[in-house]
Formats: C-alpha cells, structure tokens, sequence
C-alpha cells in the first residue's frame, strides 16, 4: 500500500526510518492488530488517529518491545534492520524512544541519575564517550528550558507525585535529551490543558529533522494543530483504514470515527 | 607454654595432642577449658565462660523467630579451630573457585585484598601489615586502644574485666550464653575520655581479624566525649564451611560519647537450592549509659541463609539518642528476621528506626521491632519507618512491630510501607535503554538511599554493588 496518493510526493533517494508489513498482533489470544502496513521516512511526522481501543496503544508497545504481545504475522524493520528481534533496552539504544501514554512512576530513583544512565547508555552503544555528571547537567539544563521545567524537576524521583501534565511533559523531556531517530507518541496530549499542549508541541517541532522520523498518536485533532503531520492515519479495527495528508484529522474531526469505522479499506 | 598446655588438657579428663589445632567436635566443661588453657586466660574469664556453658545448657534454643531450618546439632560442632596455616588454603587464586573471584571482581576489590578473602596464603610483606603498623601507631597516640579481643585480655585484663557481659551479660539468649562460653576472639576498642578516634576503625585493617572464628566478640568502650567510627565485615562473600555464626558485639557509651557502628555483612547465603551457608545468630546491643551519649547502627545484610539479629540499644543516659539503620536483603532461598530493640529508660530519650527490607527470589523478610518506654522515660521519642519491597512472586515481607508504653508524656511512631518492582517499571527503564538488571539495582538503591547515606562513602558504594552482585539473576 502506498500513502502517497493523496499528492503529497516523497522523494525516494529517503531513509525508511520504520517500515511496518502486514503486522498482526494479539494479546492474551485477543486478536488486536490485524494487518497494519506502514511505513516512516526520514524527515517525516505521521499522525495515528483511531477511537478507543483500536489497537494504537498496542501498537507502540509493541513498536517499544513490551512482553506479552504476540507478533502472529507480518514484519517491522527499523533502519532496515529486524526491530521485532531486538530486546526493548537495544532499541532504546538504536535510537527508538516511545513517550508512554501512561508514563510509570518510579519512587526513590532520581530523575537525573535515571536520565544520565538512558543517555549514557546510548552514547556507549553509539561508541562515544560517557557524560560525566556535570557535562550531563549542562546538557540537561538547556533541554528544561524547552519545556519550562521547574528547576527542582530534577531532584525529583522518575514521575512520583507527578501531576498529569507533568508526566507528560517528563517522556518529551526525555525525548528532548535522547534525541532518537524515531520518536513514537503514544496520547501525549491526553491529559494536558491548551499551554500545556503548546509547550510539549514546540517541543516536540524543535526535535524534527532531517534525519528523524515522529510518529503522533492521538485520540484528538486538537494536537495536531501544533505538531502538523505530513501524513494522517486512521486506526480501526486493527488496520490503517484510512490515509491522508493533514486534512484528514480535520475532516474526521468534523465526520466522527463513524465515517471510517467500519468501513472498507478504501483510498480517499 | 606448651607444657601448662599439656597439663591443663590431662587434668580436664581427654587427650588432644599437643600438636592438635581443633578441638574434638561437641561441647562440654573441658572444651572450655581447652579453649581457655590454648588463649592462656587468666582464671576470672574461665571461670566466667564455665558459668555461661553452664547457663547455657539450662536453656532452650529460641523458636519464635520468622525462620525455618533443620535443628543444629550443637554437639556435632568443633568449637576451637586454629587460625588456618599457610599449606591449610589454597596456595594461589588459580586454586580458587572460579565464580568466587569473579564475585570478587564485580565489587572492585583489589587483587591482593582478593587473595586474603579467599583464604589464599599470602607472605608476611602484604600491605595491611605495614597499613597496620602505622595505624597503630597513630591510635596509641592518642591513647586509643584497638586489638584483638585476645590481646585485650592479655595487655588490659581490667579494662575487659570491668566492661565485658555489661550490655549482653551470659544469660542473656540462647545464642549469647553459647558466644560467652566458647568465644574464641573478636576485637576490643577503647577510646579514652575526650578522644576523637583519628580514623575509621574497622576489621579490615585489623589482621587477625580474616581468621576468627564462628564466635567472635566485640567490645567497644567510649569514654566521656570521645568518638568513634567503626567499620566491621568484608563486602566479600566468605566459604565457609562452618555452618553457625553466632557473634556478641557489645557497646558502651559514656556521657556526651558518640558511637557509630556499620556493618556490611556478606557471608556466603548457600546457593540457589538453599544449601549450605551460614546461620547468622548474632546478639548486637548498645548502652547509651551517660548523658547525651548516642549509639548508631547501620547494618547491610545481604548474606548468610539465615539471619537472626536484633542490634539494639538500651538508653539509660538522660538525653541520649539510639538510631538503626537497616537494609536486609534475601534472595534464593535466604531468610532474615532481623530488627532492633530501642529501650528507652532516660528522660528525653530519642531513637530513630529507619528499616528497609529487600525480598527477591523465594527470600523470606521479616522485621521484628521493639520500642520500649519505661515509666522513668519522661518525654522519651520513637520514629519507626519499616519499608518492604519486592521483587517477584515467590517472596515475602512480614513485620512485627511491638510497642510497650509505660509513659504517657511519650510519643511513638510507627510507619510502615510495602511495595513491589513492578515489571511496567522494569520495562519504562528497558525503553529508555536500561537493562533489567540495571534497572533493578537503580530501583533497590533508589530504596535504600535512606540507609546508604548513613554509612561512610567507600562503604557505601561497596554496599551498592553488592546489592547489585546479590541481587543478579533475580529477574527475567
Ligand atoms: N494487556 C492486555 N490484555 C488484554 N487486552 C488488552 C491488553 N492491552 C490491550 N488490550 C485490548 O486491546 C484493545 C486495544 O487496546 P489499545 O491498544 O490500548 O487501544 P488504544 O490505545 O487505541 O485505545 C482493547 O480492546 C484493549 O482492551
Ligand atoms: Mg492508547
């Protein structure tokens, strides 16, 4: 299947950042993807669109290597290499970063340390040298400025009492420090009032490049909005039922779910 | 010498051979005196053992701890071994289990301090001699004594005489009253009035200390005003192949003295099916005995299969100050009921219980507490935080706080949490490229921050890793 028919041209000389074939997945011997192609270039932001419970969630933790979903069928290559064959830390350190939707506290670990550690770990994978601790909180302090973090941010435990909004804008934080060449967002905006929003979108627009791809998945339009998608996909039933340029979001926006659930796969 | 010796062993009834280094398993009247007749003690500390045995045979071996194990056949053990010979360990670290010295590598201890651990044979010119040497020297400077317990009855018989039994007397437990009766060394530590101790004292500088027995004893004296640090245990797992360990560590703190006593305790917790290891029956107390005297424990626990141990302390100065720090570790088959016991006798009495237990693995966890305020403890305080966490199914956590008031002007607190790693924790780490066990080890430290800073750096970043070596292969 080709995106590309809305008139939106990629130019091919691009890196296929991930190119997911003909995946189907379950759970628990639940049935939840069932045939999902897709596939991100290098410069690219895609925006998954689908109602609750359409497998988007799935989707990311399978792209991250969560335990527990079973690949029954289908491919998914990153950089042209096996993703599904790698262990979720070699990922990580491949350059795959997953914002959660439910990002997880952990109580007594340090956001520094916690951070200095997933840093380092990809510099060692990447063969450069460790950042000792104050080079790391150079680095870090210019990232805090992006998203308006309060100084005591980090000498707060990984997500503890965090509100919300905070958590949230902790995974883009992250994201901002370990600069992955492939961002997925699962529901980032879920949870985040309009400035909150707008802070974690120029966020996320300062870490686009050339070289990177972003895959956005919302529940809403709203987000997008800010983070403007080249391409909009529409999750139903466990397959991309719909693809487009940005128009798309508005027009689900304006149509409902409805109009692509159920529906046949069909090119607009 | 050798002479008194044979003599001393045919008047109590059964032939040794001179030559001998053990005593014959089992224990009895002659034993003792054996044990005596070879450390040439004078006459009141036999006599004060002879009692202890025979204290000891009136009593029963406790059972109420949180524990299970096979009844120990205290009549199937040796009770006097020599210090081990040159030709008794392995002649070089080729000889040495493998995956020991690997251990040994993961904690970063230096090859030659590898070589002692394990028991190999190393020339007199080793550098802890000489280290020792100094140390010594300047110690005795200030007028600081710090021997081994043997030594101490020889060089100082009045001072042992004066304050040995005072914290932990013969009678006091089962364990204790069998410590008193066959001890065969341990360390002494005096610091006289007014003395801040130099340095850290700790077993590790100490030489004789690589060899003591099962049984050893400590005594710590501080005088009016003085200080002391002191270290005890190696970071390093010990085989060995006695089976019961069972130490008295007595400490005794006159008016405004201050001690601080850390233990990191590794000995070897059997392996992953529960056998072997040694069954840690230790007695720790602490006398608060002056005016704004203050006692301090902090202990890591990640060895021995099983661990009774309770160090406490009894504040009877007015003012004065006990705190326990606690982290206890049980993996595999390992189990621990360990906790402290805060008596608060003086008026205006502080104690402080911070307590974290980890378990992993099939490990059984139990804190056992004690805070007792006696009427006279007018405006006596406790704070208790008992902290459990878990890694796994298999395992388990249990608390038994006990709390006697006495005094209604006191105020006690109790907290207590229980919590688990959660595998959506380990798996936010692995997204972020942090392994499992990585993962683990920064969420157990993360837990025991609380404890870790209480010790001295070096120790540490030692109990660190070695939270992290105990804890590997406890997950995925
Ligand atoms: N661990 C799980 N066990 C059982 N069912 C699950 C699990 N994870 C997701 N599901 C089910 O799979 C479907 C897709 O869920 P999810 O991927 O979270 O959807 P979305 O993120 O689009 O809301 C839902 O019906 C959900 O209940
Ligand atoms: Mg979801």
């Amino acid at each position: 299947m080709d995106f590309s028919m809305n008139g939106t041209e990629r130019m091919d000389t691009k890196t296929n950042i991930l190119e997911i074939r003909n995946l189907h997945a379950g759970v628990e011997g639940k049935q939840i993807l069932k045939g999902v192609d897709l596939t991100l270039r290098a410069g690219e932001v895609h925006a998954i669109m689908g109602p609750n419970g359409s497998g988007k969630s799935t989707l990311s933790q399978i792209l991250a290597g969560r335990d527990g979903y079973e690949v029954t069928e289908g491919q998914v290559l990153y950089l042209g290499k096996d993703l599904l064959e790698m262990d979720p830390e070699e990922r990580a350190r491949e350059g795959v970063f997953l914002a959660f939707q439910y990002p997880v506290e952990i109580p007594g670990v340090n956001t520094t340390y916690f951070l200095k550690a997933a840093a380092n770990e990809v510099r060692k994978h990447a063969g450069q040298p460790e950042l000792d601790a104050m080079e790391f909180l150079a680095l870090v302090k210019e990232k805090m400025k992006i998203l308006h973090l309060p100084e005591d941010f980090l000498k707060r435990s990984v997500n503890d009492g965090f509100s919300g909004g905070e958590k949230k804008r902790n995974e883009i934080f992250q994201m901002a420090v370990l600069e992955p060449r492939l961002a997925v967002l699962d529901e980032t905006d879920s949870g985040l009032d309009i400035d909150a929003l707008k802070v974690v979108a120029a966020g996320v627009n300062k870490l686009r490049r050339p070289e990177n791809a972003q895959l956005v998945i919302t529940h809403y339009q709203r987000l997008l909005n800010y983070i403007v998608p080249d391409f909009v996909h529409v999750l139903s039933e466990g397959r991309i039922a719909r693809s487009g340029g940005k128009e798309l979001a508005l027009e689900l926006e304006a149509r409902g779910y409805e109009w692509v659930t159920g529906t046949e796969l069909q090119p607009a | 010498m050798i002479e008194g010796l044979v003599r001393t062993e045919y008047k109590y009834g059964f032939v040794t051979d001179v030559e001998a280094d053990a005593a014959p398993p089992g224990l009895n009247e002659g034993i003792i005196q054996f044990i005596s007749a070879k450390k040439q003690e004078p006459d009141w500390l036999l006599e004060w053992r002879l009692k202890a045995y025979r204290h000891w045979t009136t009593m029963k071996e406790p059972h109420w701890p949180h524990l299970k194990y096979p009844a120990v056949d205290f009549q199937d053990m040796v009770y006097y071994s020599a210090p081990r010979r040159k030709t008794d360990g392995p002649k070089s670290l080729e000889e040495v289990d493998p995956k020991l010295l690997e251990t040994y590598e993961k904690l970063g201890i230096p090859l030659r301090e590898r070589e002692r651990l394990a028991g190999v044979a190393v020339d007199a010119v080793f550098d802890s001699v000489s280290v020792a040497t100094t140390f010594k020297d300047t110690l005795a400077a200030k007028g600081v004594i710090f021997c081994s317990f043997s030594e101490a009855v020889r060089e100082h018989p009045d001072l042992v005489r004066k304050y040995l039994g005072m914290v932990v007397p013969y009678t006091d437990n089962f364990y204790a009253a069998l410590n008193s009766a066959v001890f065969s060394d341990g360390s002494f530590c005096f610091i006289p009035k007014g003395v801040r101790c130099p340095m850290e004292l700790s077993t590790y500088f100490r030489i004789n200390a690589a060899n003591t027995g099962q049984f050893e004893r400590t005594l710590i004296v501080a005088e009016e005003g003085a200080h002391v640090s002191y270290l005890e245990g190696c970071t390093a797992p010990m085989r060995d192949e006695n089976q019961l360990h069972a130490a008295v560590v007595e400490l005794i703190a006159l008016d405004q003295a201050e001690i601080k006593y850390s233990t990191v305790q590794n000995w070897y917790p059997g392996d992953a099916e529960g056998r072997g290891g040694i069954y840690n029956f230790v007695t720790k107390r602490g006398l608060c005995r002056g005016k704004q005297s203050k006692i301090s424990w902090t202990q890591v626990e990640t060895g021995s299969a099983i661990t009774w141990k309770y160090p406490s302390v009894i504040l009877q100065g007015e003012d004065s100050v006990g705190e326990f720090y606690s982290v206890a570790l049980t993996n595999n088959r390992q189990q621990a009921d360990t906790g402290t016991k805060m008596v608060h006798i003086g008026k205006n009495t502080r104690s402080t219980i911070i307590s974290k237990g980890i378990s992993a693995g099939k490990g059984q966890n139990s804190y056992r507490g004690l805070v007792k305020i006696q009427k006279s403890a007018t405006n006596a305080r406790n704070f208790s935080q008992c902290d459990s966490l878990l890694i796994g199914n298999k395992c388990g956590a249990h608390t038994f706080p006990y709390i006697e008031v006495k005094n209604t002007t006191a105020s006690v607190e109790h907290e207590a949490t229980t919590s688990k790693i959660g595998e959506d924790q380990i798996f936010y780490c692995n997204s972020r490229g942090i392994s499992t066990q990585d993962a683990v080890n920064m969420i157990v430290n993360g837990f025991c921050k609380e404890v870790f800073k209480e010790l001295p750096m070096e120790f540490a970043v030692e109990a660190q890793k070695l939270l992290g070596v105990s804890l590997e292969g406890s997950v995925g």
